[in-house]
């Protein structure tokens, strides 16, 4: 790269500094997922969903939007997404092992069922799609109190087949409201393939609602950074939702307890695996000279320290007690 | 204290608390010009289309925006047109309202509360008249009135729309015109969970919601011409129920009749009647009875298929007389 011309993070408005913190996240991510995978697979926590393959797209939206205003309705893979919001590696970690200090249930969900008031992460649950109109309900109430904020929801592209994804997206699209929808098409719905899912583009759809959809290579954070930073600022403008659609591929199975190769091949696996947006996005900072090899394994360590570290305190923390069953369900008198 | 129709005084909770509470709205189809049913008319000229949304055709989205924007701290009044088109949205009633608080550990709420004219008002046929209460009840986290009332109506509604957690609203239709009473201008409310002793009798117990109590109420009125002395409760609440004046309703007579005009099966009833035969089997005088709506779909078209299908007063006094001569 020649001296003084712009790399792509600084023409985007991105600072040296932020790119790296996205990065980071990503990282602490796929680090994460490498750990709850040993974890179920010697025993000590009970399941893992894997997020593999998909950090780029979401540390790309997460770095678009603002941690302080808006409010997230991410999906069960969306760890990245999280780290990069305010959720803590701890409280990942506290989730996983579903201990009562796991701020997103208390250790009542299973893993990947987010939510942190605090951090404006809403509550979800493992029937898909229905965060959707969720979102478009806080977008509609965002835009009634007159606050600048927008919605931010994803899903797959098997879940984008849900009524409630059109009912949500419709609904949005009318009243022109702030939300950003963001499908992570991974190519495959469990076992399912894209092909098998749907016949055209999801983005295309956005059409039919009014608004514009977008097709992006969910491989390359920045490129997602971009489409979901003009999605908001559309947002803001008053000119309504945007439909994004992350083209990824979901590298590991669907869960702890799917075997993949019962319906694809290990060659097509490796051939996708090749294309994986962190380490591309890895080499792309050495390249602008912000990043180094030394650096990175300055940073891994780091990382293995704070996922050991939460790790033995998630491991070590108290579950809730069985009556704590009956907690919750209504508000306390 | 002006006389209103149970129509008019959920119209009164809804304008009276939107004026009082700018968080509150209201939202569902067709409500801007009143709604088909006439519950929202002349709020939109008080409070404007963004408070009272005219919203696309699509129940599941009318209740999964309410409970975003509940989320987000509004107070939403979601109208369902008909009970029987909320079956769309039960996916987002029972997988997502009900369990938000739980499911977050308390740190998310999700204060709605879902309107759904319920029961057959003549003509409606199958679509237009059901009672979809049993769907729903049983259901951890949902709470459920069903007034019999204008008093109750109104007081019903601004105890729904004050309370932190989703409440299912079921306001019977034929209720709407049918029953006027006197009904305070001012702010009050009734307690969910509450239910309430209409009149007090010795011989036997009726328990009962919405127009079943109606109809209870006045075979009580005959029976007592023959000397027959009914105690009627009307439940109010029908999630959660209030198991203590269950109870001491049953134990008031020790025979006990459950009235309501949906389906027998898995309805209401049925666990009205466990709680009774749990607590106070063998303080009993006779078998517990259920009068209900038969095992069928819902009410025909055709009125003589209607008639049968439905309670009225005569059917309440025949059982309720049967019940006090066992």
């Amino acid at each position: 790269m020649s001296i003084g011309q712009y790399v792509k993070h600084q023409q985007l408005g991105l600072s040296d500094e932020r790119v790296i913190q996205m990065y980071t996240s990503m990282l602490l991510a796929r680090k994460f997922d490498e750990r709850s995978l040993l974890l179920q697979r010697s025993g000590k926590i009970a399941f893992h969903v894997s997020g593999v393959g998909q950090e780029a797209a979401q540390a790309g939206a997460a770095y678009a939007l603002d941690a302080e205003k808006d409010y997230f309705l991410p999906y069960y893979r969306d760890y990245a997404f999280v780290l990069s919001v305010g959720m803590t590696m701890k409280e990942l970690m506290l989730s996983v092992f579903a201990k009562a200090e796991d701020p997103n249930s208390g250790g009542r969900q299973m893993p990947g069922h987010f939510g942190h008031r605090k951090h404006r992460i809403v509550t979800g649950s493992s029937p898909v799609t229905t965060q959707v109109p969720h979102a478009v309900g806080i977008a509609l109430a965002a835009k009634m109190k007159g606050d600048e904020l927008v919605s931010f929801v994803t899903f797959g592209e098997g879940s984008s087949n849900q009524g409630d994804f059109h009912e949500g997206c419709n609904f949005a699209g009318v009243h022109k409201l702030p939300v950003i929808l963001m499908c992570e098409n991974n190519r495959y719905a469990i076992s399912v393939p894209h092909h098998k899912q749907v016949a055209g583009n999801i983005a295309d759809r956005a059409i039919g609602y009014g608004f514009p959809g977008v097709k992006v290579d969910g491989n390359d954070p920045l490129e997602v950074y971009r489409v979901v930073k003009e999605a908001r600022e559309r947002a803001l403008r008053g000119e309504g939702p945007t439909l994004i659609e992350a083209d990824l591929y979901r590298v590991p199975p669907h869960s702890t307890s799917d075997n993949d190769l019962l319906y694809r091949t290990k060659e097509e696996v490796e051939e996708n695996r090749a294309k994986d947006g962190l380490p591309k996005f890895r080499q792309y900072l050495i390249d602008c000279g912000i990043w180094s090899e030394e650096k990175d394994q300055e940073l891994l360590t780091a990382i293995q320290q704070e996922i050991n570290e939460a790790t033995a305190y998630a491991d070590a923390a108290p579950y809730p007690t069985g009556e704590d069953t009956l907690k919750h369900v209504y508000a306390e008198a | 204290m002006a006389v209103i129709t149970y129509l008019e005084a959920i119209r009164s909770a809804m304008q009276d608390e939107m004026q009082r509470d700018e968080n509150v709205f209201v939202l569902g189809e067709d409500v801007g010009k009143g709604g088909v049913l006439n519950a929202t008319k002349g709020l939109r000229d008080l409070y404007g289309e963004s408070r009272v949304l005219d919203t696309p055709l699509a129940e599941s989205a009318i209740v999964g925006t309410a409970i975003g924007a509940a989320m987000y701290g509004m107070k939403p009044i979601a109208e369902i047109q008909f009970a029987d088109f909320i079956f769309p949205a039960t996916n987002q009633i029972i997988s997502e309202a009900a369990k938000i608080r739980y499911r977050s550990n308390n740190d998310w709420s999700c204060p709605i509360v879902i309107r759904a004219p319920y029961g057959a008002a003549g003509g409606g046929a199958i679509y237009h008249s059901q009672c979809p209460e049993s769907v729903f009840f049983g259901t951890p986290g949902l709470k459920m009135v069903a007034p019999s009332n204008p008093y109750d109506a109104k007081g019903l509604l601004l105890a729904a729309i004050r309370d932190p957690d989703p409440v299912l609203y079921f306001e019977h239709k034929k209720c709407y015109l049918s029953l006027s009473a006197e009904v305070p201008e001012g702010d009050y409310i009734v307690p969910i969970g509450k239910a309430e002793v209409k009149r007090e009798g010795t011989d036997l117990t009726v328990i009962a919601y919405g127009i079943a109590v109606h109809y209870a109420l006045q075979a009580a009125e005959e029976l007592a011409k023959e000397g027959i002395s009914a105690h009627v409760l009307d439940l109010r609440t029908i999630q959660p129920l209030d198991v203590e004046a269950i109870l001491e309703a049953a134990a008031k007579t020790g025979k006990v009749l459950i009235a309501h005009e949906d389906n027998k099966t898995g309805g209401i009833g049925a666990e009205v009647a466990a709680i009774v035969a749990e607590e106070l089997l063998y303080d009993l005088d006779a078998p517990i009875r259920r009068l209900c709506g038969p095992d069928a779909p819902a009410v025909g078209m055709n009125p003589p298929m209607e008639k049968f299908f439905l309670l009225n007063t005569d059917k309440l006094a025949d059982a309720m007389r049967e019940l006090a001569q066992f």
